[in-house]
């Protein structure tokens, strides 16, 4: 039995995912036996870690702060083994346009995409490059904040006109976004855990959203939203694939216990393209991760007894240095 | 015992087993979002919070006291489903207030006001039967509407509130359509969330339409007695009587929300069903807080209570509009409310309310979207500023921050578009523009860009 801090909520935008996925993780561990703190992570975060003196933290918060690396970092400094990915994977994995770069670099296919930071357009006149980018791109061209999850803030540009009014929503979320070529086709999702001597991929979920055009937040936390398919149907070729390219990109951009990658399996090429990758991936009801562990047949507490399990073997921070 | 494990098969089990009606209760990325708005050091200018740190304490502790002494019992029993006497005596009290006789027989109390629009709604709508609002519409009854599955045509507002003038065109296209419409739901003053109020033109012209037409009418007035300036006009009930009229009545506003006391008053065959469906819903409303209500209106000051609120309010819509015109720029146009709580602020289209709220919840401000208050889509380029809710100093700075992100956005804009140039001067405050007929786009994440004028 160990004494688990459960950091959850925040202030990020995907605050009440974060505490769903929380409570979630504190139900199973409290059936496994474990002691367990729940922390809403805000201003006495230190104060609370130190007073409660656990044996892990488990990581449940979702975006800025707690999937950015900030989090873990201090975990770091307080010398406390959590659970999940370091800090530089989770830097890689939240910023989408590092994380697009480091695909280009290891030759794994991502869709074409341009990025741009705020200052950019603010100073270096970086509107005129805009005609040339619609050229390359075709539209529609998905317009998203750099980081972030939950497909907050993407918008779909389906004319030129259309562009600079996506780019002022996509800043709101973020200094730094990308346009990103449209890839129209089948929407999966490969999910890792770590094995025993290898990260392993779960079977691929697909999401089919019922009514919206686009995975948007809504369909993606509610039950009866979307129809979630796992094992996705797909052929022996294309699991196989999906599944490797999860592989490669979780051990790219350098995850440890679990992650999530989500790609595209384009309808004119049959091709897979990678979006993103989540350090942190949701753990409610409706999310992706738990459901494809329990397809492999491992249950939520299996699962999360695993990441537990996975920390503590890490061990301390500074004893890793 | 611990509790069963949530798994797969149990997701899809329960997914499995949902009515289609919860297919349109959606949540929203808004909704999460305004769970961020609780922290402490957000200036929220979302919430529909009356003051109620002026209530008197020790007038509190009157009422408690003499229930203790002189009905304890009574005040912790059920009571009848249409509520106690007592209280709507009181609820007579108000509404002649407005002018607006009314017999104890011809209402029923009911759990806030929210109730009312559940239960009528309830009574009146099969699936995809037709409710006419207000575009924008009160935010608070659009999960209402979609949970019957209504569908709902919303009618423009301009300053002088909804534009009735446009409800009969409205209504023979949906007649030619085959769609049944039921009822028309309205907030003739001070409006949420646009904050105007429908002219007596206007009001004359609804009564007359519904009465020729046989529609039965939704009068939902929480506010009418929160006047700040100019002379009170005569409500629906009013002028029609109470034929087709069905009235929504609240102490939300003029006492407490946290009572969670309303009414409704409506032609007897419809009241009969509401009382019905009320009966379902809770049996009754909480015995304790009507005995509240009764105990407070005995003590003979509910009019002063209101005449203080109106006093404090009046200053706080005055700081916000003040603060609006120091603070947003000249492309923003807002409505400015003779009373109730909310001024309702347009921007250009090419910003979206939702995304630009999770700007300004980086610096700690926050306002309702526009787009809570339609069902079709519309409203992406407008918010709903409350102003009763903090003092004069918070929504001075709240507006300062909004403003200040909007402006960053404006001038994003201009950058990306090259129309980048000296802001034009200043316009004085005006009436919420009209939103663009609802057309293919609507419900489309990506807004029609259109050229605005300087």
């Amino acid at each position: 039995m160990a004494r688990v801090a459960v950091l959850k909520g925040g202030t990020s935008l995907e605050r009440q995912v974060s505490l769903r996925s929380g409570a979630r993780v504190e139900d199973a561990l409290e059936r496994l036996g474990h002691d367990v703190v729940p922390i809403d992570a805000g201003a006495d975060l230190i104060e609370r870690l130190r007073a409660a003196s656990p044996d892990a933290a488990f990581v449940a918060l979702h975006g800025r702060d707690g999937e950015d690396g900030t989090v873990q970092e201090l975990l770091e400094i307080l010398d406390i083994p959590y659970t999940g990915s370091g800090v530089l994977a989770c830097v890689r994995s939240i910023d989408k346009v590092l994380t697009k770069h480091l695909l280009v670099e290891a030759r794994i296919p991502t869709p074409e995409f341009f990025a741009f930071s705020e200052t950019a357009f603010k100073q270096l006149g970086a509107a005129d490059t805009l005609p040339a980018i619609e050229e390359r791109l075709d539209f529609p061209i998905v317009v998203k904040p750099a980081s972030g999850g939950s497909a907050l803030g993407i918008k779909f540009a389906r004319t030129a006109e259309d562009v600079p009014g996506c780019l002022v929503s996509a800043f709101a979320y973020d200094q730094k976004v990308l346009l990103e070529r449209h890839v129209s086709g089948r929407d999966l999702a490969v999910s890792v855990v770590e094995g025993r001597d290898e990260p392993l991929a779960l079977p691929v979920v697909e999401a089919v959203p019922r009514e919206e055009d686009f995975y948007d937040f809504e369909a993606r936390y509610e039950i009866g939203r979307t129809d979630f398919v796992c094992p996705a149907e797909l052929d022996e070729d294309h699991t196989a694939r999906a599944r490797a390219l999860a592989v490669g990109v979780y051990k790219l951009l350098g995850f440890y216990g679990f992650g999530r990658v989500d790609l595209m399996l384009e309808d004119s090429t049959g091709e897979l393209q990678v979006l993103e990758a989540n350090a942190i991936p949701g753990l409610t009801e409706t999310s992706l991760l738990p459901q494809a562990a329990e397809a492999a047949g491992i249950d939520f507490d299996s699962l999360v007894g695993r990441i537990l399990e996975l920390a503590l073997e890490r061990g301390r921070p500074a004893a890793r240095v | 015992m611990s509790r069963p494990r949530s798994t797969k098969r149990d997701l899809e089990r329960y997914a499995g087993l949902f009515a289609a009606r919860t297919r349109e209760m959606k949540s929203s990325a808004m909704r999460d979002m305004m769970a961020i708005t609780q922290r402490p050091e957000v200036i929220s200018l979302a919430g529909g919070l009356p003051e109620t740190g002026s209530f008197p304490p020790e007038s509190f502790a009157a009422a408690a006291q003499r229930i203790a002494a002189e009905s304890c019992a009574r005040a912790l029993q059920y009571g009848p489903t249409e509520g106690l006497d007592e209280v709507k005596v009181c609820i007579t009290e108000v509404m002649a207030a407005e002018d607006m006789p009314v017999d104890l027989d011809d209402m029923i109390v009911t759990t806030g006001g929210q109730q009312v629009i559940d239960l009528v709604t309830k009574t009146l709508i099969d699936p995809g039967d037709v409710i006419v609002a207000e575009g924008p519409t009160y935010p608070g009854a659009v999960p209402t509407f979609s949970s019957y599955q209504a569908h709902v045509v919303h009618i423009d507002v301009d300053s002088d509130g909804m534009r009735v003038e446009l409800m009969e065109d409205v209504l023979d296209q949906l007649e030619r359509d085959g769609r049944r419409t039921k009822f028309v739901y309205t907030v003739p003053s001070f409006q949420n969330p646009a904050g105007v109020t429908m002219s007596l033109e206007r009001r004359r012209k609804l009564v007359e339409i519904a009465n020729r037409r046989e529609l039965l009418v939704l009068e939902d007035n929480p506010y009418g007695l929160l006047r700040y300036e100019g002379a009170p006009l005569p409500t629906l009930r009013a002028l029609d009587g109470g034929v087709y009229v069905m009235y929504l009545g609240t102490f939300s506003k003029i006492l407490s929300p946290g009572i969670r006391l309303g009414w409704i008053v409506a032609p007897p065959p419809v009241l009969e069903k509401v009382n019905l469906g009320k009966q379902a819903a809770d049996l009754c409303t909480s015995t304790l807080t009507q005995l509240m209500v009764r105990a407070f209106f005995d003590q003979g000051i509910w009019r002063d209570y209101v005449d203080s609120l109106n006093e404090i309010h009046r200053c706080r819509r005055d700081a916000m509009l003040d603060a609006l015109a120091e603070f947003f720029p000249p492309q923003a146009e807002w409505t400015r409310p003779a009373g109730g709580l909310f001024v309702w602020v347009t921007l250009p289209d090419f910003i979206d309310t939702t995304d630009l709220l999770a700007r300004a919840l980086r610096d700690n401000v926050a306002f309702v979207p526009g787009e809570g208050a339609f069902l079709d889509g519309r409203g992406r380029s407008s918010m709903r500023l409350n102003f009763s809710g903090s003092d004069e100093d918070t929504i001075r700075e709240g507006v300062r921050r909004i403003g200040e992100v909007v402006a960053e956005q404006v001038a994003l804009y201009g950058t990306l578009t090259g129309e980048d140039r000296p802001p034009a001067p200043k316009r004085a405050p005006s009436p919420p523009k009209e939103e663009p007929e609802a057309g293919g786009e609507t419900g489309a994440r990506v807004l029609p860009m259109r050229r605005r004028a300087g």
